[in-house]
């Protein structure tokens, strides 16, 4: 299809902006550009068929089932929509006087107040843009505290090999060096391994868990003390919060300081570039590290976006959290578990599980035996799955799985659309090992079939330019 | 597996090759294989030290980014700056696609005839 900029004609356009009824005011030389820009020119209804045709040619959570792995792409209510779309939150200045906007200061408060609960954490800063800058904020609280007590000595984190490659680049970005520990056979922390790296040089250590195989480390409380007898802190990250929400607070497993994406377990549509919003938490004794959260104020030490960052996802957050209530979030999170570990137990039998246990919200499946039976990758599978109308799971992640397909139902699908599901893998498991070339050329009926990636990375065309 | 006799290899998928006393380093067909199509490769500058067992640079494919690891300690002293516009080459060639050469050689990782390094693989592989 083309793009809206090839569909321009000179001279076409339509009426979107009002009738100026102010006085018109030139743009001062110096300020003005030269010539026009070249905006794309065409009708109202252009536009419209413009984006419809590009709807009509992506998968959404609105479309169809969609579990993609580690990244929980769940059903977002339309309520946390309608709230978010109010004009008094939608419309908001962010100079604003402070007593203008005192409704806005009451949300970001209620939800900091619920997040704490949820997680055990004493303060909260909604500052950050998205996963990786809360990261970035969390491990700077961990900098902050080793810097202030002149413990100079602390350069290194320790990140697991299972760990979301965010991990490693977040300590690095913080100027920390990245001790990569193996998983234990059970892709759980090797205490031994842990303990062989810990020392008076260790500044903290990043975990996620349940795990990015989607296991619960029980080894955890364990692991906070062994991380705090050498003197480190301990990282949360939020990714894999959906599963334990509720049920169980990373606070009361040991950690210090957390980060959530709001825009995956708290709900807003996510998958599309954004935006997104990170809470920060903390215990009480890094809370004077945190950046200023209040609206308009810079009290703190530390800024890390302009104002109070990406409010209306605040919005969505505390209306998902009113709207669920105490007995909700924990119900939705044993959801997410009961639904993957039926899923699994389901596609079981063919593709086999590489961690053949109980599961929490997500789960992968090992695909090099059945590679090495009918030269069928996961690959090949993720892209038959696309002809069924069904989002493929993630590919290849984690890398400690090789031919790893990682799906994540999440807590809103129905056990009809599990049953479904699983009969598709049970067939392309069939399939495989009668028509293997079938699989290697699909998909046989979606919009686009194997954009070529690697020329796509080589030489990547990011923009389009008006040909002279 | 194309594996040839003439060099030495990591566990860790390098291979190495003496000449005099430069060590020329790449990685292997195996490595190259499971990485899948490399599209970036980052490089150490000239002058950099290396660590055996230590990363000198890295190799991103459609897949994934891995480290390359050194085998030895020493001082790099040419890199292959072909590979920066044209990182296909490790793929097309991996024993031709040279990417370092090291001299002031120190400490050397445990290195792998060609036979123990394709048992090696097989074990990897499972």
């Amino acid at each position: 299809m083309k793009l809206i900029f090839e569909k321009s004609v000179a001279g076409r356009h339509c009426d979107l902006l009002p009738r100026c009824d102010v006085e018109y005011v030139e743009v001062p030389k110096g300020f003005a550009r030269e010539k026009a820009p070249a905006l794309p020119e065409l009708s109202e209804v252009d536009v419209t068929r413009h984006y419809t045709e590009l709807d009509h040619r992506v998968h959404g959570v609105n479309c169809g089932f969609y579990p993609l792995g580690s990244c929980t792409m769940k059903y977002n209510p339309r309520i946390d929509e309608e709230m978010a779309a109010l004009p008094g939150f939608a419309g908001v200045h962010p100079l604003a006087p402070k007593d203008a906007v005192k409704g806005c200061r009451e949300v970001l408060d209620t939800a900091a107040k619920y997040l704490c609960e949820i997680t055990g954490m004493d303060g909260m800063t909604f500052q950050p843009a998205a996963g990786a800058h809360g990261e970035f904020t969390g491990v700077l609280l961990i900098k902050q505290y080793h810097d202030k007590r002149g413990d100079k000595k602390r350069t290194k984190i320790i990140v697991p090999d299972s760990a979301h490659g965010t991990n490693p680049a977040t300590a690095a970005m913080c100027g920390y060096q990245v001790v990569n520990i193996p998983s234990a056979p059970n892709g759980c922390v090797d205490l031994e391994a842990l303990k062989a790296v810990l020392g008076d040089d260790t500044a903290g250590l990043m975990l996620t868990n349940p795990n990015t195989v989607g296991i619960f480390d029980e080894n955890i409380l364990e692991i906070t003390k062994l991380v705090h007898e050498a003197g480190g802190l301990c990282y949360y990250d939020g990714a894999n919060l959906n599963a334990i929400m509720g049920v169980v607070r990373p606070g009361d497993m040991g950690f210090d300081c957390i980060h959530m994406n709001l825009h995956k377990t708290f709900a807003t549509p996510h998958g599309g570039g954004g935006p997104g919003a990170c809470a920060v938490g903390c215990k009480e004794f890094l809370r004077e590290f945190l950046p200023a959260s209040a609206l308009m104020q810079g009290e703190g030490h530390l800024q890390v976006r302009a104002f109070a960052g990406n409010f209306l996802v605040v919005v969505r957050a505390l209306t998902y959290l009113l709207t669920l209530g105490r007995e909700g979030v924990p119900e939705a999170a044993q959801n997410a578990v009961l639904n993957a570990n039926y899923l699994m137990q389901k596609i079981k039998g063919t593709f086999e599980p590489a961690f053949d246990r109980i599961c929490m919200h997500e789960f992968v499946l090992d695909l090099s035996e059945f590679k090495k039976e009918t030269g069928v990758s996961a690959l090949d599978v993720a892209k038959s799955l696309i002809d069924y109308g069904m989002h493929p799971p993630t590919m290849y992640f984690p890398m400690i799985v090789h031919e790893a397909l990682m799906l994540e139902p999440t807590e809103t699908e129905s056990k009809e659309t599990l049953d479904w599901a699983a009969e598709v893998y049970r067939k392309l498991y069939e399939l495989g090992k009668t028509d293997p070339q079938y699989m290697h050329d699909a998909p046989h009926h979606a919009q686009i079939g194997r954009p070529d990636e690697v020329r796509a990375a080589r030489q990547p065309v990011l923009r389009w330019k008006k040909p002279e | 597996m194309n594996t040839p006799t003439d060099l030495k290899y990591s566990k860790s998928h390098e291979w190495l090759r003496m000449e005099g006393d430069v060590a020329v380093i790449g990685i292997s067909d195996f490595a190259q294989s499971e990485l899948g199509d490399v599209v970036f490769v980052n490089l150490p500058a000239e002058g950099d030290t290396t660590t055996a067992g230590e990363p000198f640079g890295d190799v991103e494919s459609v897949k994934a980014v891995s480290d390359l690891v050194s085998p030895v300690s020493g001082t790099v002293c040419a890199i292959n700056e072909e590979l920066l516009d044209a990182p296909e080459k490790i793929n097309e060639d991996p024993y031709g696609a040279w990417m370092i050469k090291v001299n002031g050689i120190g400490d050397t990782e445990e290195l792998l005839d060609a036979a123990d390094y394709e048992k090696h693989c097989e074990e990897e592989k499972g």
